[in-house]
């Protein structure tokens, strides 16, 4: 593959997320993304779907991207918390493929379901079934969801769909709805926690 | 990266507006006409849309950028932010700089001659504070035929400034860059604030502000306000690696004469201040420090105070800033998220403390440069 095929290959994958994403915000929502990159999905999601909202990043250079791509932005490190965002401040509050990076994954789960009504989170899914050949195999997977070389990946966390459900459950985190696709970007029914690649999920108190 | 020699706003000039309307002052008092100097780079477009204002902090002017043709050495003292391809590109906007009332470059202050009494001011010169200086710096805008700004911008005092900007003409501001602020001032703050007032009020030159009438000035005083002043503006880890222990001798004099390089150091900023720096004016300048605080009269709640803000926000803060430290501007910034207001915060990553704000490290310079790019005119 070509870096511009890569690149156009990449495209079409965040494309393929943010449209699911989407998919489950209601047009003029009031909407935070926690570690937003340089703010393309919230700039998506106010192109497509109206929305107002912030974006929350810790780099620099992404928080330089969100202003460039005139995206609120607040620079700040949410290991450490969500204070002085207020309660039930948001509708949605979302982490795209950002959980995985991050060490706090309880308190970033409490936090967000603190300050939006709902939580969207998406994450790659460690036991799908490449990723657990590759690991029968003898190496750490990389694949298209995953993928960094073990030596230079951004992930802290490797967890899988059923990990995920049971802390969820563990935090008194209700499941909406999950959608879960595979490497290809098909919609995978049976057995996710093998055919899902990747994994969203809409999270809230109660159902 | 071009050099700042190379797209500098070039030889300027200042320029002066006298009000004769009288202006009616926080505190009560009234000033009956004032003057204020300014400068301007860049051109006001046929549709008045690219104005910005620059405010100045503690100890600055109206001479923000380029330099005087009898006078090249003077530089202005945010040449490296405002020019022509710099972050705030005067080929993009029309940008105004202005001495503060009450301050000592040439604007109405406590060096004029009271109309009143023939004589200076000095220590009769009415307590300004930063809504006054908002007050006659929207006078300026009138005279200038800009009913809005698209941007008003400042550091420090500066950035209070702007902040009262958004709440005193929110229909006249559309975007306020708020840079190594706080909304305002703790106890600590203030308390440096006092230091530096004794200091100049108990020299004994400073005959109760009338120095002036007397044919001196209180040199020592605003030397020692100065030099505690400037602790506060550096950082520890910039001091240490500026001068860490060197010694002026290279080795302990067992004196009380200069014998570390910093004291030289210290003695030499407050020597340059003192020579050119108004007593009077620097003590008003950190009373309007220590009064400003729009949540006073909404019981501390800032975000009360915020609602009626309607522009959008740039802030920014130093990590190593402890005079206003980026908890600071987070107050700010969760106050306008309370309103809804659209901001851009930015946690700067920088050594040289408060005064980072005036420097032009990269990373600072480009989130400037891409937050006013994206400013319609």
């Amino acid at each position: 593959m070509t870096e511009h095929e890569r690149r156009v290959k990449a495209e079409q994958r965040e494309r393929f997320d943010f449209a699911v994403i989407a998919g489950w915000i209601p047009p003029g929502e009031r909407v935070l993304d926690l570690g937003c990159g340089d703010g393309r999905l919230l700039r998506y999601l106010s192109e497509t779907r109206d929305v107002s909202g912030y974006g929350v990043e810790i780099d620099g250079d992404s928080v330089l991207g969100c202003i460039r791509n005139g995206v609120d932005v607040i620079q700040m490190d949410i290991e450490c918390g969500l204070s002085g965002f207020e309660d039930k401040s948001f509708d949605h509050v979302i982490i795209s493929q950002a959980l995985q990076t991050m060490h706090a994954t309880e308190g970033i789960l409490n936090e967000m379901l603190r300050v939006a009504d709902e939580a969207v989170v998406s994450f790659p899914n460690f036991a799908y079934r490449t990723n657990r050949a590759a690991i029968a195999a003898g190496r750490m997977p990389v694949s298209e969801d995953l993928p960094y070389d073990w030596f230079d990946t951004p992930n802290v966390r490797f967890f899988t769909i059923a990990d995920f459900e049971d802390l969820c459950a563990r935090l008194g985190i209700h499941v909406r709805e999950r959608l879960t696709f595979d490497e290809a970007g098909r919609e995978v029914s049976e057995d996710p926690n093998l055919n899902g690649s990747l994994a969203f999920y809409r999270l809230g108190r109660g159902s | 990266m071009v050099m700042s020699s190379e797209n500098s706003v070039g030889v300027v000039a200042a320029q002066r507006v006298r009000f004769a309307a009288p202006l009616l002052l926080k505190s009560g008092a009234q000033l009956p006409g004032f003057e204020l100097v300014f400068e301007t780079y860049g051109t006001l477009n046929a549709e008045h849309s690219n104005a910005v204002l620059v405010c100045h902090a503690l100890s600055g002017s109206h001479h923000i950028a380029g330099h005087y043709a009898d006078d090249p050495e003077n530089v202005g003292w945010w040449d490296n932010l405002v020019g022509p391809g710099k972050p705030l590109d005067t080929r993009k906007f029309f940008v105004v700089g202005v001495n503060n009332l009450g301050g000592c470059y040439g604007s109405t202050g406590p060096l004029s001659v009271n109309p009143e009494t023939g004589r200076r001011y000095g220590a009769d010169f009415p307590m300004v504070t930063v809504e006054d200086w908002v007050a006659a710096q929207a006078r300026l805008a009138d005279h200038l035929g800009i009913a809005t700004w698209a941007a008003v911008v400042g550091g420090s005092l500066g950035g209070m400034q702007a902040l009262a900007w958004s709440l005193q003409f929110p229909e006249r501001i559309r975007h306020a860059l708020v840079i190594a602020s706080a909304p305002k001032l703790s106890a600590q703050n203030i308390a440096f604030n006092e230091v530096a007032r004794q200091a100049i009020v108990s020299d004994p030159d400073f005959h109760g502000g009338h120095y002036a009438e007397n044919g001196v000035i209180p040199t020592r005083g605003l030397r020692l306000a100065r030099m505690v002043g400037h602790i506060t503006y550096l950082s520890d880890s910039q001091m240490g690696e500026k001068f860490g222990r060197q010694l002026r001798h290279g080795e302990h004099k067992f004196s009380y004469d200069v014998d570390f390089e910093v004291e030289s150091y210290l003695r030499h900023q407050g020597d340059k201040f003192a020579r050119f720096f108004d007593a009077n004016t620097y003590l008003m300048m950190t009373k309007a420090l220590d009064y400003f605080d729009p949540a006073y009269a909404y019981d501390g709640n800032l975000a009360a105070a915020l609602a009626r803000a309607k522009a959008s926000f740039f802030v920014a803060s130093f990590s190593t800033d402890w005079r206003f430290a980026p908890a600071r501007s987070r107050e700010i910034v969760f106050a306008l998220l309370h309103n809804r207001l659209h901001v851009a915060y930015a946690e700067i990553e920088c050594d040289a403390g408060h005064d980072s704000f005036l420097l032009d490290d990269p990373h600072y310079h480009a989130l400037l440069r891409a937050y006013l790019e994206n400013i319609a005119v």
